[in-house]
């Protein structure tokens, strides 16, 4: 259970979720064309916000969450870093990788849990 | 799709509806069912109920701060701490925002008219915005804009159910799988995205920086990779700057 039933927990969903996601939403209709998009404050903000998701994947394969965790961490590793060796070798295809690094978890984690 | 670009879309329902038919051509909803299947699965994983996903879906609409959101509450974190970590991750909007509505807006176009293309940007439909919007008629831009917002949106709440009811029912390697669509569709298309020398940088030291916070168990880690990380990265673009 998350603890967050019934109304407490769309009430939670609004306060740290829809409101900290659209306020940056909101502020870009206000600020309009007012910001270039090649100052150097939204360079900073690009690569914190890439830096932030770059956090989370590694969160969700260093530490995995539920069933994950019951895949070994080396074949957790083996799997993103086969999948990320196949988006790059063919032609930077999103699905290629993916689909790569699925195969991989899945067979390894066949073979290692048998 | 050269039906997609017809120049001559006669009202604002008509322009609403080729970008919901624009929305569902798109390659993107591939990455949108997969990616909202992976993260069905691991709310599910966490205790929360369908209807709780889909709503965080309509209200959020950004799939890495949901996998945040998500992760963060169902790890026990203060609100605090994952209203930060959330607003963090969405900070990235404001310049996307402001890159895309001058390609939305049109002379007679009020700015409330715009807060709904602006809620529906995200990473799909902002790639998707730079590729259709040319070719649609200014002033149905934002109709046309609404369309595909919605269709991306449709698709991923298909994911959520799919995942939903997969990961009740599938046996826990294929469970596994389903979770792993997250991190692996995130880390591709992530890199896809990172156009420049500084993005790239902030993600292999985001990469980097994140397991060595959270073994140190240093709170809000995600705030913490996201600061320290991309200001290196930033620090790196100025150095380089500087030299040239």
């Amino acid at each position: 259970m998350s603890g967050y039933e019934g109304l407490w927990g769309y009430m939670v969903l609004v306060l740290v979720g829809f409101l900290p996601a659209d306020i940056w939403r909101l502020l870009g209709v206000l600020v309009g064309s007012g910001v270039d998009e090649e100052s150097e404050i939204l360079v900073w903000v690009r690569a914190v916000a890439t830096a932030v998701l770059a956090g989370v994947i590694a969160k969700i394969v260093f530490f995995a969450p539920g069933s994950l965790a019951g895949v070994p961490l080396s074949v957790r590793l083996a799997a993103i870093a086969c999948g990320f060796l196949a988006f790059v070798l063919v032609r930077r295809s999103v699905f290629a990788g993916v689909a790569t690094g699925e195969v991989v978890l899945v067979a390894a984690g066949f073979l290692l849990t048998q | 799709m050269s039906s997609d670009a017809n120049p001559v879309l006669l009202s604002t329902v008509s322009a609403f509806l080729a970008g919901l038919r624009a929305s569902f051509l798109s390659v993107f909803v591939f990455v949108l069912v997969g990616t909202y299947v992976g993260i069905a699965a691991l709310a599910h994983d966490y205790g929360f109920s369908l209807g709780w996903i889909i709503a965080s879906t309509v209200l959020v609409w950004a799939g890495p701060s949901q996998v945040i959101l998500i992760s963060a509450l169902g790890a026990g974190a203060t609100l605090l701490e994952t209203a930060i970590a959330v607003g963090l991750s969405c900070v990235r909007f404001l310049p996307m925002v402001v890159a895309l509505l001058p390609l939305v807006r049109g002379p007679q176009t009020r700015t409330r008219d715009l807060l709904l293309p602006a809620h529906f940007t995200a990473a799909s439909m902002w790639v998707e915005s730079f590729r259709l919007l040319p070719s649609v008629p200014r002033e149905r831009r934002v109709a046309y804009c609404n369309g595909l917002g919605l269709g991306f949106m449709l698709s991923a709440q298909v994911g959520s159910v799919i995942g939903y009811y997969l990961t009740a029912s599938l046996p826990p390697l294929l469970t596994a799988a389903t979770l792993f669509l997250t991190p692996m569709s995130f880390l591709v298309s992530t890199v896809r995205n990172a156009r420049s020398l500084t993005d790239r940088l902030a993600l292999v030291l985001g990469l980097i920086v994140c397991p060595i916070l959270v073994y140190y168990q240093i709170g809000l880690d995600l705030m913490w990779t996201g600061i320290i990380a991309g200001t290196l990265a930033y620090g790196v673009h100025r150095l380089r700057r500087a030299r040239r």
